[in-house]
């Protein structure tokens, strides 16, 4: 038996041309039909918002009456500042647990135990969360007795003030947030600093660096973009979570903006607001929408709550975008 | 491992003398005789030769006497990697202003032995050093000593350039901004002198500001070469430099080896013997983690003592 005759050589490529296409389209059709999901979910929302998302909506607190006076603004400030504060306490924190694993904690029991509990941490649920935020950074564990009963002045000349316990405030939700995405940041964080050549950090010890010069002007740099993808990431998370911040008190009918401080001008006006707003109660747009959501009114059902839904996923979008941006010019000038 | 066979056109010729002479003149005069012996030599070289590889002799002086000063003593240093041990009771000198080759098969320990004179080896866990070290007199494993200080004093050159990804001028003033050293005018003058030392200015000059992954892989090189010498060393340690370079790159750092020499004590560890032939005033050969011989290039590849040493020489092993 000699070499298979010209016949039959053929029909075997044939077959595995054909599987090998087979296979490509289904992972086209795989690819497209996440992507078709997602533009049709817009596509239906944004026809639903149509009308009724106008700088009225932006700019005008909710109403339980009157569904054309409703508006976002109290979400988009509380969101605002919640994100705000999140990113001061999950970054630094998050950056800094990654580079004490990756650059200088020993190979151990230790480091091992850290490591599974942060991995654990990503997998619990949010809600679970919210009632972590709630007993740990609202009440205090009762440490302080009831809500608001003590009052820390710091910085006199001026005048903060916060509560301790913090109660339901954008600090409070803040911390809560914290906790629910710093894993992700760890995580992607570390991933990023072990991608960061060996050689690089060889060749800046042996021009005489120390270890804390070698991690914070070589390694660090270099690995910014994939931190930047963590930090992305994590935050986008957090920009639409809800549960957890319902627990921790973002209250759903909320007339007004954290410390008063509705439009830039009232910034200028009552500088104090900027200092009392954290420590304000608040709502967030996910909690908006899901009052809307709920309202008998069909109006809110339909159409407040799409335009809702439109703001959000602009601001997720503006977001991304920054975020993006950042990491393409860190990695432009990494990799020439 | 067979020698090349035949000698790049471009390769450097042989040094006419060691002392600080004008060297290019010399060279330039003894061009024409060079290239004539370059061309006898590598018809000589070919694979399971019965001699020893043919160093030819300079033009002026029958060998030039080495620098007695030593900067480094090492005596009986044992090294382990964990329960491995990788160096056995090696002991040398290595002088001053002066070129020293290491050379042996792969394995052998001489990578393990350059990184033991700037403590490049104390990264990796579990490793042990005994006996001593000294650097122009002092212990560089006593335990009072600043590794930090050390390795501005003995600088290293890797086998694969790393530029950090940055521009050039900040991978040069590095170093200097790591030792305090920040007035723009100082930095740039020490950016200066160093890409001159290392013969990359005229390249670079007009584009500092640009990435230095954007050079040629032999003017990366080069640019390790310029940091390492940008924090004033006296000691150049390269672990195979030119490896990853093509012949007419390797040959322009040979030739910045030996301009360097003339202020540098250089140690360089390579695979190949022919740049150790070229390039070195001192030859060590280091096999499975012993010293087996060291002295002077010429000697040692003309009229080697041992018996292995020959037997790799003319490429028996290896």
């Amino acid at each position: 038996m000699s070499a298979p005759s010209p016949v039959q050589t053929t029909q075997l490529l044939g077959r595995g041309k054909r599987e090998g296409r087979i296979f490509q389209v289904l992972c086209w059709m795989s690819t497209w039909s996440s992507v078709a999901i997602l533009l049709i979910l817009l596509i239906g929302v944004a026809y639903q918002a149509r009308g009724w998302l106008d700088w009225e909506f932006l700019t005008s607190f909710d109403s339980r009456r009157f569904p054309d006076k409703a508006g976002i603004l109290a979400g988009l400030w509380g969101s605002a500042w919640t994100i705000l504060f999140t990113i001061l306490f999950s970054v630094p924190i998050g950056i800094a647990s990654a580079l004490y694993l990756e650059e200088f904690a020993r190979d151990g029991w230790l480091k091992r135990t850290i490591q599974i509990n942060i991995a654990n941490l990503a997998g619990v649920p949010s809600i679970v969360f919210g009632m972590l935020g709630l007993t740990a950074f609202v009440y205090m564990f009762g440490l302080f007795g009831a809500q608001g009963t003590f009052q820390v002045n710091q910085l006199s000349f001026l005048g903060l003030t916060i509560p301790l316990p913090l109660g339901r405030c954008v600090v409070a939700a803040a911390l809560t947030l914290t906790l629910m995405i710093l894993p992700v940041i760890i995580v992607a964080s570390q991933e990023a600093l072990r991608a960061v050549p060996p050689s690089l950090r060889h060749a800046s010890l042996a021009l005489g660096a120390t270890k804390w010069q070698t991690v914070s002007r070589q390694v660090l740099p270099a690995a910014t973009p994939g931190i930047a993808t963590g930090v992305i990431l994590a935050v986008s998370r957090a920009v639409g979570e809800a549960a957890p911040l319902i627990l921790v008190g973002a209250t759903t009918f909320v007339l007004y903006a954290p410390g008063n401080i509705a439009a830039p001008s009232d910034i200028v006006e009552n500088p104090q607001g900027l200092l009392e707003a954290p420590f304000d109660s608040f709502t967030v747009m996910p909690i908006q929408i899901f009052n809307w959501a709920q309202q008998s009114k069909p109006e809110y059902r339909q159409h407040v709550a799409a335009a809702g839904i439109v703001v959000l996923l602009a601001v997720l979008l503006l977001l991304n975008a920054v975020a993006i941006i950042i990491r393409y010019r860190s990695q432009k000038r990494l990799n020439y | 491992m067979a020698p090349p066979q035949s000698e790049p056109s471009g390769a450097p010729q042989r040094r006419a003398s060691a002392l600080s002479q004008p060297q290019r003149a010399g060279r330039e005069v003894s061009h024409a005789a060079q290239s004539s012996e370059a061309a006898a030599r590598a018809s000589k070289i070919d694979s399971k030769s019965t001699g020893p590889v043919n160093v030819p002799k300079p033009e002026s002086k029958s060998s030039p006497p080495l620098n007695t000063t030593a900067k480094f003593e090492v005596r009986g240093l044992d090294f382990f990697y964990g329960a491995n041990q990788a160096l056995y009771n090696v002991s040398l000198d290595v002088p001053a202003r002066s070129v020293t080759a290491l050379i042996g098969p792969s394995g052998c320990g001489k990578s393990t032995f350059l990184r033991v004179l700037n403590r490049m080896n104390d990264i990796i866990e579990e490793t042990r050093v005994t006996g001593t070290v000294l650097l122009d007199g002092i212990d560089i494993y006593d335990r009072r000593i600043d590794v930090v200080e050390l390795r501005k004093r003995v600088g290293m050159v890797f086998q694969k350039s790393t530029p950090f990804p940055k521009s050039i001028f900040d991978n040069i003033s590095f170093g200097p901004r790591l030792a305090g050293i920040n007035g723009k005018a100082r930095l740039a003058e020490i950016v200066e002198t160093s890409l001159q030392r290392a013969a990359l200015w005229s390249e670079v000059k007009d584009r500092l500001k640009e990435s230095a992954l954007a050079l040629s892989g032999g003017q990366q090189q080069r640019l390790c070469i310029a940091r390492a010498l940008a924090t004033n060393p006296d000691v150049l340690l390269m672990d195979e430099p030119a490896s990853a370079l093509d012949p007419a790159s390797t040959a322009r750092i040979e030739d910045l080896i030996f301009e360097l020499k003339e202020n540098y004590t250089i140690v360089i560890v390579t695979h190949n013997m022919q740049q150790a032939a070229r390039v070195s005033d001192q030859t060590a050969f280091f096999y499975t983690g012993h010293l087996i011989e060291h002295g002077n290039t010429q000697q040692l590849f003309t009229k080697p003592k041992e018996q292995q040493t020959e037997d790799y020489i003319t490429g028996r092993f290896g």
